[in-house]
């Protein structure tokens, strides 16, 4: 297992790399409010949020389509709102008939499925292009700086520290059960499903056991080097006037597009 | 075998200790450190190393007496206590826990409540004693086990330790990075207790030996001495290098 297997961070040397990260995650936090709270089909103004995306895109130097690309991977998450098609009263577009089922699609039903789709997929792919300008610990330092409290930051770096950690130690797992997978001549390797999800079973107690002691040994680690309960982080960046610029500048665009929106 | 030493670092008199599920790990320890000692602890598994360790700097503690630098380890100098005690612990996965090297090194002097630049101060000159200074602003998980076994011992090193404790340094280091981390031990000015099953390391860099079995200390004085003695050393599980 490559250990950055799941680093999104593309290194670069834009704009967008160099912005503070507290001000890149206030945008992107602010822009994925500012989707949610426009209201359903303002296509304008989501059409002026896709623009805000792709000038954003430019501005990293990653290229125009990359966070487009990446987006897709949200759209099944987005897929569970399908039911507001058929929930939401309005006119009748058609009425289906499952087996003892009837379902009637409606005009302000499907409005709203494809408005939450279109927000969604704004406001992932602007979180996709936060992970990809921003290294991991900045934005964990970001957070801190902005008062979130911190047994949360603290879980989310233990949670990013760790992640390789623990797809380590399943892939130890999972190689020691492929290699003693055997079969006798004339046999089919392997037993049951019953038996196979018995095994994925103890597996998986395995990983929760290891990790459990593991994470008592890092807290004597912690201990033993003076932590009292409390997380200590220092000031490693300092905002200037050009973060604070484009800070502004990106929140006026967010103005506008409510404005937009609502007229 | 008792060597001359007054116990000016360490003082560990009658240590008893046993885990909640009744495995008795220590019975009656007493042993000294003094300033400068260099000192191997070996013994075969379960001899009770890892858990002498534990206590020396209060993580684990057991019935009997310890002193540190002439305080005696209870719960009101155990913060001060816990900075003069340097404990490198075997996985460096478990030692290294922040995100980046900058942060690990300078958890310990954050915590020790030192100025900002007090503490990049120090995190330079841990990571210049490990030889490690262009690493930085590099994350932990993206390193090597040698490299990480080096910057966990500059964790400990940022906060001026009088004695380092290291478990089993050299495990799982390649030949190249097992003689990097024999170098760094011979050059670090620095009182140490190291517990290892690498004879070889402990011929090389430790003049003074203690040997550990079924939580008992059953030999401590000069390696050379120790290791040319073949009985004591088939009867505690051990070969000579």
């Amino acid at each position: 297992m490559h250990a950055d297997a799941f680093d999104r961070y593309h290194h670069g040397h834009s704009l967008l790399h160099h912005l503070d990260a507290r001000i890149k995650v206030v945008v992107t936090v602010a822009f994925i409010l500012s989707n949610v709270l426009l209201p359903d089909g303002a296509w304008a103004a989501f059409g002026l949020a896709f623009i805000f995306l792709l000038i954003a895109n430019a501005l990293s130097q990653l290229g125009f389509g990359f966070t487009l690309k990446r987006s897709f991977v949200a759209l099944p998450f987005a897929l569970a709102a399908v039911t507001a098609v058929f929930s939401i009263p309005g006119h009748a577009l058609a009425e289906w008939h499952l087996g003892m089922i009837t379902l009637i699609p409606t005009d302000a039903g499907l409005l709203r499925f494809v408005s939450i789709l279109v927000r969604s997929w704004l406001s992932v792919q602007m979180a996709i292009l936060l992970v990809s300008v921003t290294e991991f610990p900045d934005i964990i330092h970001a957070l801190t700086h902005l008062y979130v409290p911190s047994i949360i930051t603290t879980i989310i770096a233990f949670l990013y520290r760790y992640l390789f950690v623990l797809t380590d130690e399943v892939m130890r797992l999972m190689r020691a059960r492929q290699a003693r997978s055997a079969a006798a001549p004339g046999s089919r390797s392997g037993g049951n499903v019953w038996w196979q999800a018995r095994v994925a079973g103890n597996m998986a107690g395995q990983l929760f056991l290891r990790s459990y002691e593991r994470s008592d040994r890092i807290y004597n680690a912690m201990l033993s080097r003076g932590y009292k309960g409390q997380w200590m982080a220092m000031h490693v960046q300092r905002i200037q006037l050009r973060d604070w610029l484009v800070g502004v500048a990106a929140v006026c665009g967010l103005i506008v597009m409510q404005i937009v929106g609502r007229l | 075998m008792e060597l001359e030493c007054d116990g000016d670092v360490v003082k560990v008199n009658d240590l008893h200790f046993s885990y909640p599920d009744g495995n008795e790990a220590l019975r009656g320890v007493s042993f000294n450190l003094c300033a400068g000692d260099k000192v191997a602890l070996v013994g075969p598994n379960g001899a009770g190393k890892s858990t002498l360790m534990l206590h020396l700097n209060g993580i684990l503690t057991g019935r009997g007496e310890i002193e540190v630098g002439g305080m005696r380890l209870n719960p009101d100098n155990l913060p001060v206590i816990r900075a003069m005690v340097g404990l490198v612990f075997q996985n460096p996965d478990d030692q290294l826990f922040s995100p980046t090297v900058f942060e690990d090194v300078a958890f310990g002097p954050l915590h020790m409540g030192l100025s900002e630049d007090e503490v990049r101060a120090r995190v330079d000159e841990a990571l210049r004693m490990v030889h490690m200074t262009n690493y930085r602003d590099r994350l932990c998980h993206h390193l090597s086990v040698g490299e990480k076994k080096r910057i966990s011992i500059a964790t400990v090193l940022s906060m001026h330790p009088q004695i380092l404790i290291l478990d089993e340094p050299s495990a799982g280091l390649d030949p190249r990075a097992r003689r990097k981390l024999i170098n760094l031990l011979h050059e670090m000015p620095i009182t140490m207790l190291v517990s290892t099953h690498d004879m070889a390391l402990v011929k090389e860099c430790f003049p003074r030996t203690i040997v550990m079995d079924e939580g008992k200390i059953v030999a401590d004085g000069m390696t050379a001495q120790i290791l040319s003695d073949a009985a004591l050393l088939e009867a505690h599980g051990l070969e000579r290098p």
